[in-house]
């Protein structure tokens, strides 16, 4: 035995409520493993939920529970007039987690935050290429391109220039990849001969540092004693990894863990009514759309994209395929994101309309295809049905479509080469920036290199998103964004289909719980009554 | 018998080949791209997307991929891991005890109940037990692994309290593996109940897992003896005055035994197929899982080295049957 806290055997038999009045132990069923521990090097949220989130602490930070900034590692900032410079003044007194192999013999500074972006930015970094040294997040985020430089201006003081300005830059740094890593640390495994040390035993600065860690087992975490911001109110962390979500619900309700992450949509109402536990919901940060290949006829005549439209019931996908858990979206992004259009006007379910505007674009007994995903995305629980809906819809107004699938990798690579004729898709934010749903999605940059599935290209929508990209006035920004909601919709690339609802199911004893609206589960401020 | 060990092990050789060939190929046929899997809905540029598949290799032609492949495979390196950039061969052993453990267990159940179950048919041939053992045979043969699975534990998990729902230990426990054999480890922790608690956790996985085993080896088992029974030599010892026990103990059973042993070395292929499964349900940290995880992220390496792996254990497995049954069959071992 290497380890264990005094008198853990004395109550081990009795089960996870008695350990909790003297360590407070919480239990989170998630789905999978984490790909690893370094949150640079990996994409998929699983991997966000077991690093970034417990160990890990950014400069700027979301709120508990929200998308607003607040400050993280970095105690205040200054935005230069121009938005190319970026001063943060660091935090003093924060600590790194020490472990078997390393206790750091300084406390966090600039240092720490040049090394965690330089790694990611310098090919001839000495950490660039350790652990397959791929960053995909960073490159996504276009950080190669946008950051000219990093300077230590002094101990406590950090310089990021910008190759242009760019407003969601701030929202970037409080997302995943931009966690900041111990330089420290990576130079002693480095000197050890055994660099990929650094990723595999995380030393961060967050609530909770990483104790141990079974591939598809479990992961212990303990509280970090010194976190900046106090200690957790729970002292240990554990991840059940347990893949299947029935078994998971089951572990919920013997009382094996207190958290469970995505339970099956069938469960949610079994689950409401059950007294031991507390179900929580909130509007997901998503949208579930259908893409028009605007490159291709008819589509490129926005008549017919209208048209169609028009023909869509969305309250019945709402109801068929959602189980009501999803609201109708008539914009791009949800309404929980800052200069969502109100005033935006769908278009209304009306068959006879879409006939008479299909007649008016000289379109008649059109053959098209609908894509379905093969996978279940939060924002699409269902892409089959839902296809198969919108099927019988496009039928009444005399659209003939054929439905198509592929397996998912394949159809990610058809679908971003524009092989489709109509696709279903779906986005959830990275960090509830208007820009992040816009310019990903429906920007002409991104209609080259296909994230843009309906390859749509419009310079009066794409000159206000790069006027919103330089403006750092939240309020003249929010105004480039709504006139840009309002182009959207009258040009049709999309039919805006749903906004899907999240849920998360724990048992009464928790407290404190908040959804995050970006979509991780993190468990600092949760405690156990 | 020397003659004979080579014999067999020298077929096993170009098995090993046709598996690497066949693993690579296959992976590579089934359509999906693995770094597409990574991005996700984010896409690509299509420059980015050529950078990395060169980092990855896998923009060279096939047959130079496979030669690189094997010659790696020679040297004992099966790569690393698309996905978390670990070495194939570290990932696969710190998880394959864990299926070796549940694969045993559940071979033991199978064979503990399925063979006196099966004798006791072949015996009372036609009676009630027979009609139960028979019908309940192939139910179990038939049942899916998944539903069953959870069947189980919504009924022993959920209803009556009586077993945890999954994992291989409750978590209050924590040692380091010394073996990776939870069963040892246990014991070797020195913990109060944490035994206790790996056995309660072992309970219904070994049953869902060894239920198609258990099957086939009591259908085999009462098909053998019954064949056995009526042979002379039998009829001959009870005619001899032979109490039946004994007649069918030490005379019917011996020989009877045969083509079941048999059935019960092929069963290791049919444990780590269903191993896939059951380790998805009670969140079993064994190669199956990560196999089946693999495959859906199409990562390359892991999925050739871990087919591999598993192929090499197969084998292993049949050559040492192959080789008992020369022992103890003299008429194979010359045969050859």
């Amino acid at each position: 035995m290497k380890h264990k806290g005094p008198g853990l055997a004395l109550v081990a038999a009795l089960g996870l409520t008695v350990l909790t009045a003297q360590a407070k132990t919480l239990v989170y069923c998630s789905e999978g493993s984490p790909e690893g521990f370094n949150p640079s090097l990996y994409a998929a949220g699983t991997t966000f939920d077991a690093s970034s989130r417990p160990i890990f602490n950014r400069l700027v930070e979301f709120e508990r529970g929200s998308i607003k900034l607040v400050p993280g590692l970095a105690e205040s900032w200054t935005i230069a007039e121009d938005g190319l410079t970026y001063t943060f003044m660091l935090r003093k007194g924060v600590k790194f987690h020490s472990n078997k192999d390393f206790t750091p013999t300084r406390e966090f500074d600039a240092d720490d935050v040049v090394y965690s972006f330089e790694r990611q930015l310098k090919d001839d970094h000495p950490m660039h290429k350790v652990s397959g040294g791929q960053y995909e997040y960073f490159e996504s985020m276009d950080m190669p391109a946008l950051i000219e430089s990093i300077e230590k201006i002094d101990r406590m003081t950090v310089r990021f220039t910008l190759n242009r300005p760019e407003a969601p830059f701030l929202s970037n740094l409080g997302m995943d990849f931009a966690s900041i890593m111990s330089r420290e640390h990576a130079e002693a495994m480095l000197e050890a001969g055994t660099p990929e040390k650094a990723d595999l035993e995380p030393v961060g600065t967050g609530p909770f540092a990483l104790f141990a860690y079974q591939k598809d087992a479990v992961i212990r975490y303990k509280a970090n004693p010194d976190y900046w911001a106090g200690k957790a109110a729970i002292d240990d962390l554990i991840f059940a990894i347990t893949p299947d979500a029935s078994v998971r619900l089951q572990k919920l309700y013997a009382g094996e863990c207190h958290v469970m992450a995505y339970p099956n949509p069938a469960d949610v109402a079994s689950i409401r009514n059950d007294s031991r536990l507390t179900l929580q919901e909130q509007e997901g940060l998503n949208v579930g759309y259908l893409g028009f290949n605007t490159e291709k006829a008819p589509f490129t005549d926005k008549r017919v994209r209208q048209a169609l439209n028009m023909a869509v019931d969305k309250e019945a996908i709402i109801d068929a395929v959602y189980q009501g858990a999803a609201m109708v979206a008539k914009n791009p992004f949800p309404p929980t994101i800052w200069s969502y259009n109100e005033s935006t006007v769908d278009y209304a379910y009306d068959p006879d309309a879409a006939r008479q505007l299909l007649a008016e674009a000289g379109v008649s007994n059109l053959e098209t295809d609908i894509w379905a995903m093969p996978v279940q995305r939060p924002y699409n629980p269902n892409a089959r049905r839902m296809a198969e809906l919108i099927q019988a819809d496009w039928a009444k107004v005399g659209v003939n479509a054929r439905i198509v699938s592929f397996e998912w990798g394949e159809y990610l690579k058809r679908s971003r080469l524009g092989e489709h004729q109509t696709v279903l898709m779906g986005w959830t934010g990275d960090n509830g920036d208007p820009d992040n749903f816009l310019f990903t999605l429906l920007g002409c940059e991104a209609a080259k290199d296909g994230a843009n599935r309906a390859r749509w290209c419009n310079q009066d929508f794409d000159d206000l998103l790069m006027q919103a990209k330089i403006t750092a006035d939240v309020a003249k920004r929010t105004g480039y964004y709504e006139k840009a909601q309002l182009i959207f919709k009258e040009e049709a690339p999309w039919i805006t289909i749903a906004h899907s609802m999240v849920f998360m199911p724990m048992r009464k004893e928790v407290v404190g719980y908040k959804i995050d609206p970006l979509g991780t589960h993190s468990f600092y401020g949760v405690d156990l009554q | 018998m020397l003659r004979f060990t080579l014999t067999r092990i020298g077929l096993v050789l170009p098995t090993f080949v046709g598996i690497t060939l066949l693993a690579f190929a296959m992976v590579r046929l089934i359509p999906g791209d693995p770094i597409e899997l990574l991005v996700g809905e984010r896409g690509i540029t299509p420059e980015r997307h050529a950078e990395l598949r060169a980092d990855l290799g896998l923009d060279k032609p096939l047959l130079v991929q496979y030669a690189l492949y094997i010659g790696a495979v020679v040297k004992g390196d099966l790569g690393k891991s698309i996905v978390t950039k670990r070495p194939v061969s570290d990932e696969f052993f710190t998880l394959f005890p864990a299926t070796v453990e549940l694969s045993l267990c559940a071979l033991a159940f199978a064979m503990i109940v399925g063979l006196p179950a099966g004798i006791i048919a072949a015996v009372r041939r036609g009676s009630m037990f027979d009609h139960t053992v028979m019908g309940a045979a192939l139910t179990g043969y038939s049942m899916p692994i998944f539903w069953w699975g959870l069947l189980l534990i919504i009924l022993f998990s959920g209803i009556l309290g009586w077993t945890p729902v999954s994992g291989r230990i409750s978590l209050l426990f924590y040692f380091d593996a010394a073996t990776g054999f939870m069963l040892i480890d246990s014991l070797l922790s020195g913990q109060e109940g944490a035994f206790a608690s790996t056995l309660s956790h072992l309970v219904l996985p070994t049953i869902v897992l060894g239920t198609i085993p258990l099957a086939v080896i009591a259908r085999q088992t009462r098909s053998a003896m019954l064949e056995v029974l009526n042979e002379d030599y039998v009829r001959t010892a009870r005619a001899k005055g032979l109490a039946p026990l004994r007649a069918i103990g030490l005379h019917a059973l011996r020989n009877a035994l045969i083509p079941v042993v048999t059935v019960i070395g092929l069963q290791v292929g049919v444990l780590f197929a269903g191993a896939v499964l059951t380790e998805t349900i009670f969140a079993w940290p064994g190669i199956g899982k990560w196999l089946i995880d693999s495959i859906s992220r199409r990562d390359y390496p892991s999925v050739q080295g871990g087919i591999l792996l598993i192929a090499t254990t197969v084998i292993i497995v049949n050559l040492a049957v192959d080789l008992l049954y020369g022992l103890i069959n003299p008429r194979i071992r010359h045969k050859n």
